[in-house]
């Protein structure tokens, strides 16, 4: 499962609307396109999906049965 | 600081219009900035100005009795709010919220009349745009009054939840927007809505199937 949201780079138009939003701090814009920070612990708030105007940010959910957890 | 021309030929209000038109218009418009989390405005409150995004995203919303927020839209550059209440006249109709740090441009009602009276082709700029946003509203309102997103997000949760421990689905919230012809605010809505009823436990990057057996009856499936 990934520890950070999966970002596609060939969508992404370096707006920066995901960076303004996320409240962990854990994306910048690097030569025009959007990476995670290292290090940085992604809170999963899902904002940057929800403001991304062209669709190349993805929060997945994963779904699991709590006595499947184990 | 100065409005400039090119920021308000971005705003589809000022779209088509040459500078000769546009140059007396900017000084109607002014700008503000507001920080990550400040509201800009509440609902029934007077409403007084037109505002466009010109960085960074704001969240157009209401708050029921009980403290439930529903997002009605994100606005993101470009785009405007609080259009109707200005233009119709009263109060506003929603609260508007800064999701980053924002720079705005506004337009008091006032002088939003001055304008649309002097330019005929702003007024088509506005039709243009409200309809837009009367389509938008539409879909909004048939989700809430023709269909049961929570059972339908119910349903694609019991659909795909893991029945392997190393096989587990995993679904974004627009993805099941998607699958089930909603809106994503409907989605995160419904989810929180599953919550407060004890059918899913949302941890972090998980939807935990806390009682099957609830979320069965959200999805009226035995």
């Amino acid at each position: 499962m990934p520890e950070n949201p999966i970002i596609d780079e060939t969508k992404c138009d370096g707006c920066g609307l995901c960076v303004s939003v996320c409240t962990c701090g854990g994306l910048e814009i690097k030569n025009n396109v959007v990476t995670s920070i290292a290090g940085v612990k992604c809170g999963w708030c899902t904002m940057c999906e929800l403001v991304c105007p062209s669709g190349a940010i993805s929060c997945p959910f994963e779904i699991v049965i709590e006595d499947s957890e184990a | 600081m100065a409005i400039q021309l090119a920021s308000l030929k971005s705003i589809p209000y000022f779209s088509g219009l040459s500078d000769t038109t546009l140059a007396p218009i900017v000084k109607y418009v002014f700008e503000k900035r507001a920080e990550r989390g400040e509201i800009l405005f509440f609902e029934e409150e007077p409403a007084d100005v037109l505002y466009f995004v010109t960085e960074g995203v704001v969240k157009v919303f209401k708050t029921s009795a009980d403290g439930k927020e529903q997002i009605f839209g994100i606005i993101r550059p470009g785009d405007s709010f609080n259009d109707v209440p200005v233009i119709s006249g009263g109060k506003n109709l929603t609260s508007a919220g800064a999701m980053s740090a924002v720079t705005l441009n506004g337009i008091k009602k006032k002088d939003l009349e001055a304008i649309i009276n002097e330019n005929p082709q702003i007024a088509l700029n506005i039709i243009s745009v409200l309809s837009r946003r009367v389509k938008e509203l539409m879909t909004l309102v048939e989700d809430f009054s023709f269909r049961r997103v929570s059972s339908r997000v119910a349903k694609i949760l019991l659909e795909y939840m893991g029945k392997e421990s190393n096989e587990r689905p995993r679904l974004t919230q627009q993805e099941i927007a998607a699958m089930i012809g909603t809106a994503r605010e409907m989605v995160g809505r419904s989810l929180k809505s599953l919550e407060e009823d004890g059918a899913i436990r949302i941890e972090r990057n998980r939807i935990i199937i806390a009682d099957q057996r609830i979320l069965r009856e959200m999805a009226g499936v035995s």
